[in-house]
């Protein structure tokens, strides 16, 4: 069976030329189904791959025919961990199309709801799939036995964001409650006063979060990225804004698919993403970076505290920004709890009409573009949605490649090893890389800078 | 597998370790019914302390080699190379349960088997060759003995566990095969299709979610799939005595369990018209 893992790396003598090359089959600890293969000839890196082998699923295509109120729904399906990321882009652009905007309190609820989500899935990687690389376990389960308070604080936290989730949207994994317009019905009092003392406690695990990730050590690497995030009038981005970049472009979400293309490779059933042809990053990197004046009081001190700088470019460090944001996730989950006082219904009435619509917003691993062309009835005609990983999957790479040359002479399994920390420092999903549609066709082998 | 023979790495079991060995195995799916394994935040490494977490990439890096005593299996078939791969993990297998939508009915992804799936792939890929892909999605029952069927998109946590306790107990799992529509009732919630007119599945749909989202005031849209005995049929009628048209019924059961025998021919039926 190609499925497997063949060891941590084969040694190649071709020849008399020294041939090295680094190969995980199957990457743990990520989510979905990628191999990692790096290959080393006469002292340079000659190829670096991700390979992508997690099957198409084609939702682009199953979209076409459906009703527009069903994209939330069906769209949540690409991916189990951050379903709701999915579910909020849908909404965003199909009320885009629609001309229809929402009131405060359900972008309020939107964002409490969305909270949970990078409270559940921040935890999730921090403790139990990035952590373990620091600390030097095969996983969490393993460093547990030597770190259980830790294991356990991740887990408690992981627990309050699938609370968040599960009261707002009825179940923590492809929630229920959420629909085009807002949502089914609003929380109940009794149910939001049991939610904050979680919430509350979830706060303190995750400022103690930050300070446990500040104590790693990291290699020394930095990389000259290419940021890209949405940035809100006010707030931290999460569940709104228009998009900026670190070359200080700044341009609205409907301007995205003017600017990006995907380019099909044939190693991966993932599109990598490219801006105005050149490579460029999603996710904490990036928004910690481009919105550092936008940090919650508490997640500015703590990462004071962990010496993050007005910008971040080492990405071994994405662990600390991860553990910032669960400060920011949690410290506004807790504001929007205090300060809930709905005024309006739990949705707002969106009446189909012929149009096309755009929506963006943060998931956990960056930024998540939807856009729906609708038919008069609200009819799904054509659908094009570009998940965060697929934007980062062509940096993935170029930081693998400047990672190892440095330190080709290391042993060949720690260093692969290392290698996939380095995959991990992007959260990469995998199963939400694999779905997408092409938002430029490319002929012959150049891509349009669009 | 083969080939993992050679890896050694920590976390490795003791050789006189006779804890039950778990695999967790990835197809066509969205990670979400795994997720639910490590969402049992509190029974979690308990559960490490009575199986051995013997293949499971997602978390961690360890592995051990097979026979696994309890395999669970989440996704569907969608690729010959995965329809090479689940006979491999059958034979690995002493006990296989399917978990999910995906496992036990091909998952939203069978919406391709109502269609042409080379369509489907020029209109997602720029270079349709690349791409390798069968023109159905199946479940795992398709291709191999499944001990057993865990329903939903996503699965419960609840019903997970019990399908855990009950391989460690070597009994069968006890999981109710009613509808929605009961546990709805024995909920006490209003009824949303009578009370309101709101189309909802419950009459039809497998139990398991706790009639979630009568209790969230929207009809069931049937996750879960369908129920043992069903009638598709009536509830498709009583559906468009509610004003629903046609097209909308052909979709009310095309969605994460579209290929389930009862809802593939029901909404077969309605697509051909009255």
């Amino acid at each position: 069976m190609s499925h497997r893992r063949d060891g941590w790396m084969d040694g190649l003598a071709d020849g008399d030329v020294e041939a090295l090359e680094l190969r995980a089959a199957t990457l743990a600890r990520v989510e979905g189904e990628g191999g990692m293969r790096v290959l080393v000839r006469d002292g340079q890196v000659s190829d670096v791959r991700l390979d992508i082998y997690e099957p198409p699923r084609f939702f682009e295509a199953l979209l076409r025919g459906r009703a527009a109120t069903e994209a939330p729904d069906i769209t949540s399906r690409i991916c189990g961990i951050c379903p709701v990321a999915y579910q909020m882009s849908a909404c965003l652009a199909v009320e885009d199309a629609c001309g229809v905007e929402i009131p405060e309190h359900i972008r309020l609820l939107r964002r409490l709801l969305y909270c949970g989500e990078w409270l559940e899935s921040h935890a999730l990687h921090v403790y139990l799939l990035h952590a373990p690389d620091f600390l030097g376990y095969p996983g969490a389960i393993e460093m547990a036995r030597d770190h259980r308070d830790a294991v356990n604080r991740g887990l408690r936290l992981k627990q309050a964001g699938n609370a968040v989730l599960a009261t707002i949207g009825g179940r923590a994994v492809h929630p229920v409650n959420v629909r085009v317009g807002g949502f089914h019905r609003l929380p109940r009092t009794g149910e939001l006063r049991e939610l904050r003392a979680v919430v509350a406690t979830a706060l303190d695990d995750a400022l103690a979060t930050v300070e446990m990730a500040a104590g790693f050590d990291y290699p020394d690497f930095e990389q000259p990225y290419e940021y890209v995030s949405l940035r809100h009038e006010r707030d931290y981005p999460i569940e709104a804004g228009s998009f900026v970049t670190s070359s200080g472009e700044a341009f609205p979400v409907a301007g995205f698919p003017d600017r990006v293309t995907e380019e099909h490779v044939e190693h991966s059933n993932a599109l990598h993403a490219r801006m105005g042809g050149g490579t460029y990053v999603v996710g904490p990197l990036a928004r910690y970076s481009l919105n550092a004046d936008r940090l919650t009081p508490l997640a500015r001190q703590a990462a004071d505290r962990a010496q993050l700088g007005p910008t971040c470019r080492n990405p071994f460090r994405s662990i600390v920004v991860r553990a910032v944001e669960l400060v920011v996730a949690a410290e506004e989950a807790l504001r929007i709890l205090d300060g809930w006082a709905p005024e309006g219904p739990a949705a707002v009435p969106v009446p189909p009409r012929a149009g096309t619509g755009h929506g963006a917003t943060e998931a956990p691993r960056g930024a998540l573009y939807h856009r729906y062309e609708l038919a008069p009835d609200g009819t799904i005609v054509q659908a094009a949605i570009v998940p965060p990983t697929s934007q980062n999957l062509a940096s993935i790479e170029a930081d693998l490649r400047g990672f190892v040359q440095p330190r080709i002479g290391l042993d060949a399994e720690e260093l692969t090893r290392q290698c996939e920390q380095a995959i991990r420092n992007y959260d990469p999903c995998i199963s939400c890389a694999t779905h997408f549609l092409t938002l430029t066709v490319e002929t012959d082998d150049t891509v349009g800078p669009g | 597998m083969s080939g993992q023979v050679e890896v050694q790495v920590e976390g490795q079991v003791e050789p006189q370790d006779r804890r039950p060995s778990l695999a967790v195995w990835k197809f066509a799916s969205c990670d979400g019914c795994q997720l639910t394994l490590l969402n049992c935040e509190e029974e979690l490494l308990a559960l490490a302390t009575r199986v051995d977490i013997a293949y499971f990439p997602e978390a961690t890096r360890a592995v051990v080699e097979g026979p696994y005593d309890l395999s669970l299996v989440e996704g569907s078939v969608t690729t010959p190379h995965d329809a090479e791969r689940i006979l491999e993990v059958r034979r690995q297998s002493r006990r296989l349960v399917t978990i999910g939508a995906c496992a036990t009915a091909g998952g939203i992804q069978a919406l391709r088997n109502f269609a042409d799936v080379a369509e489907f792939t020029a209109a997602v890929y720029a270079h349709p060759d690349y791409i390798r892909t069968l023109s159905t999605s199946t479940p795992i029952s398709a291709h191999v003995k499944v001990d057993f069927e865990l329903r939903g998109c996503p699965i419960d946590r609840g019903q997970l566990l019990e399908v855990l306790a009950a391989a460690l107990q070597n009994r069968k799992p006890r999981i109710s095969a009613e509808s929605v529509c009961v546990e709805c009732k024995r909920r006490g919630n209003p009824c949303v299709l009578v009370a309101d007119g709101t189309p909802c599945l419950g009459p039809v749909t497998h139990a398991g979610c706790g009639a979630l989202c009568p209790s969230y005031r929207r009809g069931c849209y049937g996750c879960f799939g369908p129920a043992d005995t069903t009638n598709a049929s009536s509830l498709s009628g009583r559906l468009v005595d509610l004003g629903m048209p046609g097209r909308d019924v052909v979709r009310v059961f095309r969605t994460f369990n579209a290929a389930a025998p009862p809802f593939a021919t029901e909404s077969t039926r309605q697509e051909a018209g009255p």
